[in-house]
């Protein structure tokens, strides 16, 4: 996807933008999109640190960017999410999800995906969820 | 006999200490995220913004932001039972609690099911803590729209409890 149509596909998402993501890599049911750590996402104001639920939702952004890029596919929503939450994402740094649809039915995707802040080797979370497929019709 | 305390002391010092706490969390007012109390009983309401959108074809609420109202509520929940006593005892007081901020729960994982489409309007939650032990602690969440019967989703998440002095 060429980089203006890809932010394209966030700016089309309101709440996407409001949280500052950017869709860095998209195409063949894999998708990484990042956001900034923004004093507004702090869920414990003692330690800095951002709230899982906007975490939950760069994940859930990721997964279903990753389903919309799997060949054949027309629409897609969350069935079910599960995160598991690795440990607190360093305050200050930027946030980077990256998700991949691993397997379709007919009607069903499934979907892994990992995030990490700027240290790459150590995940701040994880997720593996289950998104509908809305399949374009087969001739 | 010690006289029982006046009413309206007893909702002034619960809901400050209510406000004390939601107040601290920026990104439940990030969300515009608000709590109705009766009782021990909370209730979240998240009032509907266009920000909150994520389809704006259908139009729907992003899937994000159902999962972030849940894990509020979740942990407001969590940390209100786990104040409560101390409130009620007088051991905790709201000035003491807004001057050194209590320490949250912190998410070990939770899982969403998105029952149906969050339609543009507003939202509501309300969370059971079905075990709460000395270190983890097991919650539900279930939220809806319109229909109290009718949820639009429901969460189950497992915390890790912050270690009280005197708790």
């Amino acid at each position: 996807m060429p980089e203006n149509d890809a932010q394209d596909f966030i700016n089309a998402l309101p709440f996407a933008r409001a949280l500052g993501m950017r869709l860095d890599q998209i195409g063949e049911g894999h998708a990484q999109i990042s956001m900034d750590w923004d004093a507004r996402f702090v869920g414990d104001p003692a330690t800095g640190v951002i709230h899982g639920g906007a975490v939950s939702a760069l994940m859930d952004t990721c997964g279903g960017a990753a389903v919309l890029s799997y060949p054949g596919a027309l629409g897609t929503a969350t069935i079910d999410l599960r995160i598991d939450y690795m440990r607190a994402a360093t305050p200050g740094q930027r946030i980077t999800a990256r998700a991949e649809c691993y397997h379709v039915t007919r009607r069903v995707a499934f979907v892994r995906a990992t995030a990490h802040d700027e240290d790459s080797a150590n995940p701040v979370a994880t997720a593996t969820g289950a998104f509908t497929f809305d399949r374009k019709e087969q001739p | 006999m010690k006289a029982p305390e006046p009413v309206q002391q007893v909702k002034h010092r619960r809901d400050s200490a209510l406000a004390t706490l939601v107040g601290a969390v920026p990104y439940a007012g990030f969300l515009g995220i608000q709590f109705e109390r009766h009782g021990d009983e909370l209730t979240a309401v998240l009032p509907y913004s266009e920000k909150l959108i994520g389809n704006p074809i259908l139009p729907a609420i992003h899937g994000g932001v159902i999962a972030s109202f849940l894990e509020v509520t979740a942990i407001i929940e969590l940390s209100w039972a786990m104040l409560w006593d101390e409130l009620e005892t007088g051991r905790l007081t709201p000035e003491a609690m807004a001057d050194n901020l209590p320490r949250l729960p912190k998410t070990i994982d939770f899982t969403v099911d998105y029952l149906r489409t969050g339609l543009p309007r507003d939202a509501y939650a309300r969370a059971r803590v079905n075990r709460s032990g000395r270190r983890y602690a097991s919650v539900h969440v279930e939220a809806w729209q319109d229909n109290r019967a009718r949820l639009f989703a429901q969460a189950t998440g497992h915390f890790l409890m912050p270690q009280r002095k005197n708790g």
